[in-house]
């Protein structure tokens, strides 16, 4: 061994690099700063400022002579907002909203149940992968492309041709309030198109929740004699809940604030987000648009402080 | 008795294939449509197949701008990504200091809160400040959301990794730069890659936030927009959406594979 | 040894606290050139915190730290001459074997082949030949443990300091590394810091321990000193088996109620009645439970006077079926005086 000692020098080289180590290796409170001070600009700075600058300009209005917008606190901007055709819109889109967290939350189940429970890791792997895609990717493609299927001319209406049952979409488009003169231009053709783009932001975090109840819990309800309809409602179900709410976090939030699927698929009657691309371009009024705005950030804030204690955040 | 955890009822996997082929059908219709021979409607079955529109396609330029302005965003937005989150995720990760709750909400809102927030929000700042829509703009509303993927990756890496390697480096002698250049990195190679990929993909077809930050300039999803309510050569549009398909899908797949390796380990 | 002038490790006066947790309480300790000295404890005690703290991962709250003299406190872990073999070893999963302990030569630059040649000198010291293109997760337990030991030894650090290094080791690879790691202590002759709560590791491989509880040591000495002298309730409770005795019975045995222990295998079980030699203790019981170990039996005598002993006796020419028997039997324990060691409450 003491043969060999000569050969290893004590310390490393000295340089500015290891000096410059030194230095903030014994002010911690500067390698922090360091860290955090580049994502707090964007984040913290330009970003939450931002949302504060949202709350500003919501306080400003338009003045309908001029066409300016006055920069002044008022909150003219707000009675204008509550008028009965925007609390029409505000309740459409909430009811829409509603109604697209269910649907995931019952086609999301299955899938989730069978990921969790059932397959074999490498068909999860699978399974997993073919959730991730269309929750990654192409969002605009794939709404796009729901314009092609529900079309007059497109596959649904071929297919209910098809087998000679066309008499049941004309039913369905009839309807009062949901239908339309096709599946491409109607609240039941955005409905459609909505709970097909979150499912999978529902999917993952109830197949996330199913896999955190362990097996054991489930055999023990069955050892006690539970038969599997009952540890299923009575166990399962109940564990899953903060997954399902976590889920709807993102269906209930992301369709509060799209434009595109009522923009791609809708008639004339708005969406919420339809009215605040509106407002901000063409009429000009960017403080209506932030006022409209305020609402979905409300109404996530009201559902994210529920869902915080029904302990949602830890199935995320 | 324990028949729950060994077979699933085929009604279970009935409805958990039908759910899969519900979210992967739309992505095979617009495929099905780049090929067809009709330019003027959306009818099923296609008349007949061409490969023609393929050809349209790449002699559009304004496709190819919106296209090329598309890919620098999404790599810059990346690249901004890759740096803010490996730094958040570190300053989280290292210590803990007042607040290191809220750096991780920080961190999620902009995803999480409707993309339409982001972006009015971002208008009405550049209203205030007298900002004019630019490159810049655009870069600065896709970081925001684009920041959350690298974030989360790397910091799952860093919680399996465990603190030990990086003392392990520098009783051995080297300083916090050399531990990062050494042990740091290698360790959380994959996990950037795969949160990069995933920024990327997010940035690429971003529509949203962009409508609101980009003014006259066009990215490609912007592009595709306006076709929808402006329609010229309808199967152009559709060449072009497989085509963003595509550039989406794969750098997904990517990620999903770089993720999959490290958790088998 | 204890002759020597300059400490390799001295603590003065060394407090490390986490908000209100004393994890370390003004810890004084010198540590000698060249010796295997244990931080022994139960976990929390504040071993580990104190060992942190000579490598540089933990700073004290207050007193100084010094390494052959010089004060360290401050100073980061690559600017001190020591290394550290971690619990969970630590290795670097996406180096090689030779990378993981030719990396503090590459960190001090020096050259290739001259690092080759002493990874392989290494590996060899540490009975690991040709395993230098491995990578960690293609070894055992414990030759991942050899790997930790070669890398940190291959820069010939003044002191080693080990963190429960066979805590993830099953006992037959554990008594085996152990008499390995004081071979190689003695082949490279450096100071060795050992950090475990295994009583019978650190009185088989030490040369000196300090025994800790609640962040403060209790005791330091050698093995035999602290086995045979303990000074606190907790240091003969805590290493080996002994029985506390005190109060109302100790003023019984000996005339005083001060506090004392006395190892089982120094008590002798003798007849009701048999003659008690001067300078002798004694105690009459009843047996109640009995434990055949094999080599030995352990026997839990409820005394006459209150309270219980356990006794150790070797099964020279006694069967299993004869030492069952004696449960519930009076009997009379017997022991010299010499072994009562009087005990403080507090070291």
């Amino acid at each position: 061994m003491a043969t060999t000692t000569s050969h290893v020098p004590a310390q490393p080289p000295d340089s500015f690099w290891r000096r410059l180590s030194t230095f903030l290796y014994q002010r911690p409170w500067l390698i922090l700063l360091l860290l955090l001070g580049p994502p707090l600009l964007l984040l913290g700075v330009v970003y939450l400022g931002s949302l504060i600058t949202l709350l500003i300009n919501s306080f400003f209005y338009l003045d309908g002579f001029t066409g300016q917008i006055v920069r002044s606190f008022s909150l003219r901007t707000y009675a204008e907002l509550f008028t009965p055709a925007n609390l029409e819109i505000i309740q459409r889109t909430v009811s829409m909203a509603a109604a697209v967290t269910i649907a995931d939350s019952l086609l999301a189940f299955p899938v989730a149940y069978f990921m969790a429970r059932f397959a074999s890791t490498r068909a999860k792997t699978g399974l997993y992968l073919a959730v991730l895609l269309p929750l990654w990717s192409s969002y605009l493609v794939r709404v796009y492309s729901w314009k092609l299927i529900l079309a007059q001319e497109g596959i649904v209406s071929w297919f209910f041709h098809f087998f000679g049952i066309q008499g049941v979409l004309d039913a369905l488009l009839t309807l009062p309030r949901i239908g339309g003169t096709s599946l491409s231009v109607s609240p039941l053709g955005i409905f459609i198109v909505f709970t097909y783009t979150w499912l999978p932001y529902m999917i993952l975090p109830i197949a996330a929740a199913l896999e955190r109840v362990p097996q054991s819990v489930i055999e023990a309800s069955g050892d006690l004699g539970a038969r599997p309809g009952t540890t299923f409602w009575r166990i399962t179900l109940p564990l899953a809940f903060p997954g399902v709410v976590a889920g709807s976090i993102f269906s209930f939030s992301l369709t509060l604030g799209d434009f595109i699927i009522p923009g791609t698929l809708g008639n004339s009657s708005y969406y919420l987000g339809q009215a605040v691309l509106a407002h901000q371009g063409t009429s000009g009024n960017l403080p209506l648009a932030a006022a409209f705005t305020v609402i979905p950030i409300v109404v996530m804030l009201l559902y994210l402080s529920g869902a915080k204690r029904l302990g949602a955040f830890d199935a995320l | 008795m324990h028949s729950e955890s060994q077979r699933a009822p085929w009604l279970l996997k009935l409805a958990t294939a039908a759910v899969i082929v519900f979210l992967h059908f739309p992505a095979v219709i617009i495929i099905l449509y780049a090929f067809t021979t009709d330019d003027r409607t959306f009818t099923f079955p296609p008349p007949g197949l061409t490969l023609q529109w393929f050809g349209v396609a790449l002699q559009r330029s304004d496709m190819w701008e919106a296209f090329g302005l598309s890919l620098r965003v999404a790599v810059i937005a990346t690249g901004a990504a890759l740096i803010l989150g490996t730094l958040a995720a570190s300053a989280v990760h290292r210590s803990k200091f007042f607040g290191r709750e809220a750096i991780s909400f920080l961190v999620i809102l902009p995803i999480a809160l409707p993309g339409i927030v982001t972006g009015i929000a971002l208008r009405s700042a550049m209203s205030l400040g007298n900002i004019p829509f630019s490159f810049l703009t655009i870069i600065i509303g896709h970081a925001t959301f684009c920041v959350v993927t690298v974030y989360n990756n790397v910091i799952a890496r860093y919680r399996r990794t465990g603190k030990s390697q990086v003392e392990a480096s520098m009783d051995l002698g080297a300083t916090s730069f050399q531990t990062f250049r050494f042990v740091v990195l290698p360790n959380i190679a994959t996990a950037l890659l795969a949160g990069g990929m995933l920024a990327f993909a997010l940035s690429f077809d971003e529509v949203i936030v962009t409508t609101f930050t980009a003014g006259q300039q066009m990215t490609l999803p912007i592009w595709i927009f306006s076709q929808l309510t402006r329609p010229r050569q309808r199967p152009v549009t559709n060449v072009v959406a497989v085509f963003v398909l595509l550039i989406t899908f794969i750098p997904i797949i990517i990620a999903h594979r770089l993720t999959q390796d490290t958790s088998a380990e | 040894m204890s002759d020597q002038p300059v400490p390799a490790i001295r603590f003065s006066g060394v407090s490390r606290h986490f908000g209100e947790v004393k994890a370390v309480d003004d810890l004084n300790l010198d540590i000698y050139d060249g010796e295997f000295f244990t931080l022994l404890g139960p976990s929390g005690s504040g071993k580990t915190t104190s060992l942190r703290m000579v490598a540089g991962f933990d700073q004290p709250t207050s007193g100084s730290i010094q390494l052959f003299g010089n004060e360290v406190a401050g100073l980061p872990p690559y600017e001190r001459d020591v290394a550290t073999v971690f619990q969970d070893y630590a290795l670097f999963p996406h180096m090689t074997v030779g990378e993981n302990v030719g990396y503090g030569l590459m960190i001090r630059k020096v050259s290739k082949p001259e690092r080759q040649q002493q990874v392989e000198a290494m590996l060899n010291l540490v009975r690991l030949p040709d395993m230098a293109g491995r990578k960690p997760s293609q070894l055992s337990g414990g030759q991942r443990q050899r790997v930790a030991l070669a890398r940190a030894l291959i820069t010939h650090p003044r002191v080693l300091l080990l963190d429960e290094p066979l805590g993830a080791l099953d006992l037959k690879l554990r008594q085996q590394m152990q008499i390995e790691l004081k071979a190689i202590q003695q082949q490279v002759g450096i100071t060795f810091i050992y950090v475990t709560h295994d009583q019978e590791e650190a009185l088989t491989m030490s040369d000196r321990l300090a025994v800790f509880n609640l962040g403060r040591v209790e005791q330091v000495g050698t093995p035999a000193d602290i086995y045979e002298h303990p000074t606190t309730e907790f240091v003969a409770g805590f290493v080996g088996t002994s029985n506390l005795i005190r109060g109302q019975l100790a003023q019984a045995i000996v005339g005083s109620p001060e506090p004392f222990s006395v190892r089982p295998e120094k008590i002798h079980i003798q007849q009701i009645g048999d003659p008690i030699d001067a300078g002798h203790c004694s105690a009459t019981g009843r047996i109640d439970e009995v434990a055949y170990l094999g080599m030995l039996t352990r026997y839990i005598v409820a005394l006459d006077g209150g309270g219980e002993l356990t006794v150790v006796e070797q099964n020279l020419e006694s069967t299993s079926m004869e030492v069952m028997a004696a449960r519930n039997k009076p009997v009379l324990l017997v022991w010299s005086r010499d072994h009562n060691r009087v005990l403080s409450e507090k070291g």
